[in-house]
């Protein structure tokens, strides 16, 4: 019979039900996949015992490819058909890839839409298409070792991945068949994994030393939600730049000048051992075959290590306090400190990072799969295996969205800072008797007018039945998905007519523009209210006195003797005059100056109005 | 009536409770639903209920309503491994026939 899980009280599923999730670190050297079983979140391993896959896929002759550790091995007698580090490529374009590739022997082909492909013998692969290839090793393995189909995924991205390189990362999901529920952060993910989101809130900073990469990020943590505050890092700084330096150390003591690239090899090798050992004996001996089949035997001591490694380890606390001066905060801020990245095992990581931070990091969970392990849990939450309390939300909307308006005012729909996914809707009307389509003007920003701020769409609604104004109601439904992907529609709610459009809102902006035009709407709070009170002053009086013509040029012969009729035009002249100015208050009294010049003829017409409808029918119909 | 763990199994739920860092408990239940009748539910406890039967097996209270009793008298809950999948396995006498995947199943 089928294998069972614990689950959490009041959450086992019906069988054949089981909501199967699994968090993916999909990495630049390693990807790993991780999951949630009877409450205990683990990466998972493949038939070896092996968590890590390499990030390597090779492209066979007989049409089939090999991915993980088998590809990488022959990564130097394969080179053009043996991809590696493809992460690089995501999202970008045939210019980038020029650029990056520059040390990767690969031949890069323009694709169809600006996007790069990879000559291969199994023909033009896409970036896209690589990484799905790496996924869908990690998807067998997953659905493997639970024993049933995945309901979804989450899958981690670096914190300074752009819009193209989420879409392009959520391609390669669905490519491999995989439901993507919601890319995170990684560093979200670390912090996640370590259960920090269940604090209410503070400043935490996630320190991620791999192999060939260093990042640094800062997260606040509001009421649940993580916001990436600033982010910094070093491309070309990691572990393997420590193997380089103890072998160069190796060299020295051993007498060996211009080692050939057997011997290059033999001694990155013996470094890395010497490294790994180090973490936790205090001297660790090392032995070398020379070229000549000689043995040269040392020892290295942790103090020796340390000194040698040292330098390099402060190059990444630049990158630290850069980032803390980009989030405006001092070290004694941060709350936490999560050590992410095999590197960051070395023990002068961590007194240093320890030291600068002015606490103990968090390094209980090993940090080469404290990501996966991250979004596993989030995975397992949106799956549905956690109770509704228990939900997390971690992503914000950074500027509030909203609709134009009359006279240029914006209406917010989404309030910045509203956790998505979410849908909000408004009900929305016409200006004009007998309207039969409206333009809606999708905006981004906190300011007042809407020229302030930002213009993601326009689109229109139209055959809107021909109304009085104000009678149709139009119902405006702003959705906000997981990954930040705007939807906007409008339907008329008498006849059913709808329009709609989508929009990536985040798309091209950055994080110091989008605080520019937070700053600017504190700074111009009194201004824009200034100006939304003139304009809606404005529209009002447009309204009234579009109402006031329509409605005399119907009926005000028979219900207004000349007298009346003039005096009403008087005020209505008086209030054309002042909604010119720039004075709300004296549009306001010129508005209500008019109302009560025309308050008898308004009287007039609504009895008239009633007599016509009941005309014909006796008193008792009323009741 | 008694329902009862092996070691492995109850080595298991105790590790799972640890880590859970809560929990008083292992629920053992069934309801009807699924292909062929029952389905077995199997959760953390947080909280026994004043009907519920409550059995000791290495170490681990075993927590069963007492509907379900009656369908899973004699149980013993096996902790095996299936290629790379791991997980838990009730061995039901009471069991007729059970549907192709062994998750539901008639009395």
């Amino acid at each position: 019979m089928a294998l069972l899980q614990i689950s959490e009280p009041g959450q086992a599923t019906a069988p054949h039900q089981h909501r199967l999730a699994a968090g993916i670190d999909l990495g630049t050297t390693n990807s790993l996949v991780a999951s949630v079983r009877s409450g205990v979140a683990a990466t998972l391993p493949d038939a070896d015992g092996s968590h890590l896959l390499p990030s390597v896929v090779r492209y066979l002759e007989n049409g089939t490819h090999l991915v993980g550790a088998e590809a990488r091995a022959q990564a130097a007698q394969d080179p053009l058909n043996t991809i590696v580090s493809v992460k690089r490529f995501m999202g970008r374009g045939v210019a980038d890839v020029k650029h990056l590739g520059g040390s990767l022997p690969y031949e890069f082909v323009a694709g169809g839409s600006g996007m790069p492909r990879i000559r291969t013998r199994a023909g033009e692969r896409s970036p896209v298409q690589i990484s799905a290839d790496i996924l869908s090793a990690l998807k067998t393995r997953a659905e493997q070792t639970l024993g049933g189909e995945l309901t979804g995924v989450v899958i981690t991205v670096p914190a300074y991945f752009d819009d193209a390189q989420r879409q392009a990362t959520k391609d390669a999901g669905t490519l491999a068949g995989l439901n993507v529920m919601r890319l995170l952060n990684e560093p979200t993910a670390a912090a996640v994994a370590y259960g920090l989101d269940r604090a209410a809130e503070g400043v935490i900073a996630v320190y991620d030393l791999g192999g060939g990469t260093f990042d640094i990020s800062v997260l606040r943590l509001n009421r649940g939600v993580f916001e990436v505050m600033a982010t910094a890092g070093d491309t070309a700084l990691g572990g393997d730049d420590m193997d380089h330096l103890v072998a160069d150390w190796i060299m020295q003591q051993a007498g060996v000048a211009e080692p050939g690239h057997a011997l290059r090899r033999r001694l990155l090798q013996s470094a890395c051992a010497a490294k790994e050992a180090l973490t936790d004996a205090a001297t660790v001996a090392i032995s070398l075959e020379l070229d000549d089949g000689s043995h040269w035997r040392g020892e290295l001591s942790r103090e020796r290590f340390d000194a040698l490694v040292e330098p390099l380890i402060r190059k990444t606390l630049a990158p630290c306090r850069r980032v803390l001066r980009d989030a405006g905060i001092d070290p004694a801020d941060v709350s936490e400190v999560v050590m992410v990245g095999g590197s960051t095992r070395v023990p002068k990581v961590r007194s240093l990072v320890g030291e600068f931070f002015q606490r103990p990091p968090l390094v209980d969970i090993d940090p080469d799969r404290v990501v996966a392990i991250g979004a596993a849990i989030q995975a397992d939450i949106l799956a549905g295996n956690k109770p509704e309390d228990e939900m997390l939300l971690l992503d914000v909307i950074p500027l509030s969205l909203g609709i134009e308006t009359m006279g240029g005012l914006s209406e917010k729909i989404i309030a910045r800072n509203t956790t998505i996914p979410v849908a909000r809707a408004q009900e929305f009307t016409t200006f004009k008797d007998g309207q039969t389509a409206m333009a809606l003007h999708v905006v981004q920003g906190e300011r007042e007018l809407v020229e302030d701020c930002r213009s993601l769409a326009r689109f229109e609604l139209r055959d809107i039945p021909p109304l009085t104004a104000g009678a149709a109601r139009i119902r405006v439904t702003f959705q906000v998905d997981a990954d930040g992907l705007l939807s906007v529609s409008a339907e008329e709610q008498t006849s059913g007519a709808r329009a709609q459009i989508e929009v990536k809102p985040s798309y091209g902006l950055t994080d110091s523009e989008i605080e520019t035009m937070l700053r600017a709407s504190m700074e111009n709070a009194q201004d824009d209210m200034q100006a939304r009170r003139l304009r809606e002053q404005k529209v009002e009086a447009a309204r009234v006195l579009e109402a006031l013509q329509a409605a005399l040029q119907q009926d005000g012969e028979a219900f207004l003797d000349a007298g009346e009729r003039q005096a009403i035009e008087r005020a209505a002249e008086q209030l054309g005059r002042a909604s010119e100015g720039e004075d709300h208050r004296a549009i306001r009294a010129a508005i209500e100056h008019l109302e009560a010049a025309s308050r008898v003829y308004v009287e007039r017409r609504m009895n008239a109005n009633i007599q016509q409808a009941m005309t014909g029918h006796a008193v008792d119909d009323f009741k | 009536m008694a329902v009862t763990l092996t070691e492995t199994a109850a080595q298991r739920v105790r590790n799972f409770l640890d880590k859970r860092g809560s929990g008083v408990g292992l629920r053992l239940g069934v309801r009807t639903s699924g292909c062929s009748g029952m389905a077995y539910v199997l959760e953390f406890v947080d909280a026994i209920e004043d009907t519920d039967e409550v059995f000791e097996a290495h170490g681990v209270k075993v927590v069963v309503d007492p509907k379900s009793l009656v369908y899973l008298d004699g149980t013993e809950l096996d902790f095996t491994r299936e290629g790379l999948n791991e997980g838990f396995k009730f061995n039901n006498p009471n069991v007729k026939d059970e549907c192709g995947c062994g998750e539901s199943f008639n009395v």
